[in-house]
């Protein structure tokens, strides 16, 4: 399988995406610039975290007009996967492909920490090869990761089983508590309902080998292998 | 006003604009230039300056970029060390097998002061240019911050606004901010100091120069188009003290990180292109600066026309544009007939690049404004200014502030109570209410994280090997004795980086004083460069880059005298990392170095006694150079499961970090042996140099004291870790971790927000 990491002007986790998918997991992965919207050939498009075009109006609000966007939305419409992390899923938040929206954290600093994470829905193509319930460590850095949805939205993602992880504390308590940045209902990410648009704002590629102190993350990248095999 | 006696010279016909020629003495002074750099300009130029040329002279010869009252004295800084060394024009860094990893340090301290938020924003900015510019893709940011104490709500203001500042332009570039250090003394009111570091890798082949080469190439301007902000910032601003009533903020650059993230990765893919033959940055003293030292550095000449020139307002005159230090801009000096395929690679990333004029052969810096020449400089002259011999004298303060009668002193009743009050100094606190604001983790090298190890780590992709960085400098014994405050500052770095084990490799300084002026604050500088000098030559360190931030005062008086040190040391194996908390439970608990009673510039002494005296812990460099090795050795041979230096707040508190610096798995220690007879206060809080608590296994123990005998360091077990989560020492200390660790991790945040 390939692998295509998209880098728009500003993103800046392009880089660690494109690491963790070929040199730790050993895929195929390729770069996209964000001019280009040929995907032929890709089996799963990554928006990588970092800044495009600097977050300035709203994170992810200048980026989904970009070229690549319309090619994004026409990938995911045939069902093919797309990984959305932090800008990346700010990203597919403000061009539809996943409902909600984010607000600043609640104490209105840039957060970056080690977190806990539970799993939600372990039925998913990027997270199968976790156990439902399973407590993971990875880390968040956003400004913006306080997500929103009205509450007809939320049952609809409760309902659906679309919160795929959790903010937890160690023991897997979902608890106001371990909620780092304010987010409804603990989310940390979520899945679209045919199940081939997966956001998240933890940083899975940050944690994909034990000696930056976790590989918890490496699991989603092998979920989407494994899936596709 | 005194009117100048300037000799007359006549105008040559190589400048014509009339216009531009009309000077009077408010003129440059008003520029920053003293009367005696004017009589040396005249003679350089031999008639009258313009405008332009004034302006150009004022920024290259101000003492931020001149170096001016310094250089003499910087030249004494050793430039080999142990590892193979690379010293370029902006930054300098060492050989590590196939890389290059180049490192500077800068201040942004009077910016800072005037525009917290946009004043560190922008240092970090102009830090990260000198590090891209050599060719070398930057790997990590530190920063080293000196405020005035919590109390007073602007210092409060200050900090929260540079925390604002770097968070803001640091997170958005994609380069980790891994670590650094922050104090907090009464000194820095009204002058506080941002020190920011920057270390990158290159190809050990394909380090980029700072200069123009080859007649005919041409000088691309690139990035940002140039605008009003920071005329004046070098000379002005920075190379003045701050008086009562100044209005600086419009000499305050403004920073747009999105547009520097932009401008590292097009640079970094045009200097791939093997097309550039030099390239510099726009900082201090932007336009001016990087083509003059281009051409100076390369025995070249340049000709500019400034209608190149993108501009971001109307109506800008030649030498607005000559001075202004707007940010995220750079100069490449490109081969010639490669000029469109560099031009595309800057638009694709949407930025400007424009050629601005040739390299020439005359070694003469020439800027024309649509044609006409507006300043003709010989680029050789411009670029050195004068070196002064500044006249020192010891300052009248000095013999009163070393006295200390420790006999009269009184001991706490309570040594909890004192501990707990020494931990929730701001100073020692854990600072994560500021490093998790910065993404300290993108890259994804960041192998020790803030707060957990002495120093950072950071792997280097591609090989078995990471680097560790730190910054120190404990200003208050500078401040008390220079000369010994400044070997600390370098023997501490160094054993941070050997606590991780790193093997110290090379220094880079940012020297921060006063007025160099008076007598008395270059007595300072001289004695903490002569300490430096003496302890890195002692260790086999380089000094590779540097900066000097002078005229850190206010009419309220001057800084302590701080030479921050930045260091980079090596480590072999990436899986040989050691970290500073205890690991597990039931092991040894041991301190290498002896403890002597000596209480002098303690913590203990400023924050239990409010007292900010006596002499300043002894540091010999011999037992420094021997103890770093045997915890190399003992690193490396894999027999410690941690090793923490002790510093401000002494023994207590290096063991209370010990045992709470992991959230998750704290772990209790019970020391029941101490090692010498001296006053309780001292043994617990003293600062004795040279000292590295140390846990092992038991069945180390007697590895790790043949290798201390072999390098004969003092060594003695003081106890062990334990299961209950408490930390006893003695009968003098008992505390549940839960208390130690509230006390450490959340006074900070308490103490900003009060």
């Amino acid at each position: 399988m390939k692998f295509g990491v998209v880098i728009f002007p500003g993103s800046n986790c392009d880089q660690d995406c494109f690491w963790a998918a070929k040199d730790v997991l050993g895929e195929k992965a390729e770069y996209i610039w964000h001019n280009d919207i040929d995907l032929r050939g890709f089996d799963c498009i990554i928006l990588p975290g970092g800044f495009s075009y600097g977050d300035y109006l709203r994170p992810g609000a200048i980026a989904r007009f970009s070229r690549i966007m319309k090619s994004i939305v026409e990938f995911a419409k045939k069902g093919s996967f797309v990984l959305g992390i932090c800008n990346g899923f700010q990203i597919l938040l403000e061009v539809g492909l996943l409902p909600g929206a984010m607000l600043p954290n609640k104490n209105l600093h840039f957060i970056c920490r080690y977190i806990y994470l539970k799993v939600e829905n372990s039925q998913t193509p990027f997270t199968h090869l976790y156990k439902t319930g399973q407590v993971l460590s990875m880390p968040i850095a956003h400004h913006e990761g306080n997500f929103y949805i009205t509450p007809d939205g939320l049952k609809r993602l409760q309902d659906n089983h679309q919160i795929v992880l959790r903010y937890c504390n160690a023991a897997g308590l979902v608890d106001s508590n371990a909620n780092p940045n304010g987010a409804v209902d603990n989310i940390a990410g979520i899945i679209n309902e045919r199940g081939n648009v997966f956001g998240l704002m933890p940083h899975p590629e940050r944690s994909s080998e034990e000696i930056l102190g976790s590989d918890d993350g490496l699991l989603i990248f092998d979920s989407i292998r494994k899936w596709l095999k | 006003m005194a009117e100048v006696t300037a000799e007359v010279y006549p105008v040559r016909n190589s400048v014509k604009d009339d216009s531009e020629r009309i000077i009077s003495n408010g003129v440059y002074r008003g520029l920053g230039l003293t009367d005696e750099l004017y009589q040396r300009i005249l003679k350089i130029l031999k008639r009258q300056p313009t405008l332009t040329e004034l302006a150009m002279f004022s920024v290259e010869w101000s003492e931020h970029c001149g170096y001016l009252c310094s250089r003499k004295w910087l030249k004494l800084l050793p430039k080999k060390g142990k590892f193979k060394t690379l010293i370029g024009e902006d930054s300098g860094g060492i050989i590590v097998d196939d890389l290059a990893v180049i490192f500077k340090m800068e201040s942004h301290n009077h910016p800072s002061q005037v525009e917290p938020k946009q004043g560190a924003a922008t240092g970090i900015g102009g830090i990260i240019r000198d590090i891209f510019t050599a060719g070398a893709r930057p790997i990590a940011l530190m920063d080293s911050l000196r405020f005035g104490e919590l109390d007073k709500p602007y210092n409060r203001y200050l900090l929260k606004g540079v925390v604002d500042g770097i968070q803001f332009y640091g997170n958005c570039v994609g380069i980790p901010t891994a670590g650094g250090e922050i104090y907090f003394e009464d000194a820095y009111t009204g002058n506080c100091l941002v020190n920011v570091m920057c270390v990158g890798v290159a190809d050990k082949n394909k380090i980029m120069r700072a200069r123009v080469k080859g007649k005919g190439n041409a000088i691309i301007y690139a990035g940002a188009s140039t605008g009003r902000d920071g005329i004046g910032g070098c000379s002005v601003l920075a190379s003045a003290e701050f008086g009562k009533d100044e209005e600086k903020r419009p000499t305050v650059q403004i920073g747009d990180p999105f547009m520097e993230k932009c401008l590292i990765e097009a640079t970094l893919e045009a200097i791939a292109t093997g097309y550039v033959a030099g390239i510099k940055d726009m900082g201090a003293a932007g336009l001016t600066c990087s083509t003059s030292e281009m051409a100076s550095s390369g025995g070249m000449g340049v000709d500019i026309d400034l209608k190149y020139v993108p501009r971001r307002e109307e109506n800008m005159q030649p030498w607005e544009l000559m001075m202004s230090e707007s940010q995220e801009r750079m100069v490449l000096c490109v081969k010639k007939g490669k000029e469109k395929a560099i031009e595309k690679i800057f638009s694709k990333w949407g930025l400007n690049a424009k050629v601005i004029g040739r390299v020439t052969d005359d070694k003469m810096v020439r800027v024309k404004d649509s044609g006409k020449t507006v300043a003709c400089i010989p680029a050789e002259a411009l670029t050195s200014p004068p070196m002064y011999d500044m006249p020192y004298k010891e300052p009248g303060y000095i013999k009163e502030i070393r006295k200390l009668n420790i006999k009269t002193l009184g001991q706490p009743g309570d040594y909890n109570k004192a501990l707990l009050k020494i931990l929730s100094s701001p100073t020692v606190i854990n600072k994560h209410w500021v490093y998790e604001q910065y993404d300290h983790m993108v890259q994804t090298n960041t192998v020790v994280l803030p707060g957990s190890g002495d120093s950072v780590v950071l792997r280097l992709k591609g090989t078995s090997k990471a680097i560790a960085v730190t910054t120190d400098c404990n200003g208050r014994y500078c401040y008390i004795e220079p000369y010994h405050g400044a070997q600390i500052a370098v023997a501490e770095a160094a054993r941070n980086l050997v606590c991780v084990g790193a093997e110290p490799a090379a220094v880079t300084d940012c020297l921060n004083f006063g007025n160099p002026q008076k007598p008395e604050r270059f007595w300072q500088f001289k004695n903490c460069l002569e300490g430096i000098v003496s302890a890195c030559r002692f260790l086999h360190l380089a000094v590779v880059s540097g900066n000097v931030s002078f005229y850190n005062e206010n009419p309220r008086g001057a800084i302590y005298p701080t030479p921050t040190i930045g260091m980079v040391g090596v480590i072999d194996d990436v899986k040989k990392i050691t970290t500073q908390v205890f690991k597990k439970e039931d092991e040894l608990i041991i301190l290498l170095g002896k403890c002597i009673e000596e209480l002098g510039g303690s913590e203990y002494l400023k924050v239990i006694h409010k007292k900010i005296c006596g002499r300043v812990p002894r540091l010999n460099l011999d037992l420094e150079a021997r103890l770093q090795k045997a915890v190399l050795r003992m690193i490396e041979e894999g027999l410690l499961s941690s090793a923490h230096d002790c510093s401000e707040g002494g023994l207590a508190v290096a063991l209370a970090e010990c045992c709470v610096s992991q959230k998750d798995a704290m772990i209790g220690a019970e020391i029941d042996n101490l090692p010498a007879k001296i006053r309780v206060d001292a043994l617990l809080f003293g600062e004795t140099q040279s000292r590295i608590i140390i846990s092992a296994a038991t069945r180390y123990l007697k590895p790790i004291k043949q290798i201390a005998r072999a390098y004969r360091i003092p060594l003695c077990v003081l106890g062990r870790t334990t299961k209950e989560k408490r930390l006893k020492i003695l009968s003098y200390i008992d505390l549940p971790l839960d208390k130690i660790f509230d006390t450490w991790w959340n006074s900070f945040d308490r103490e900003v927000n009060r």
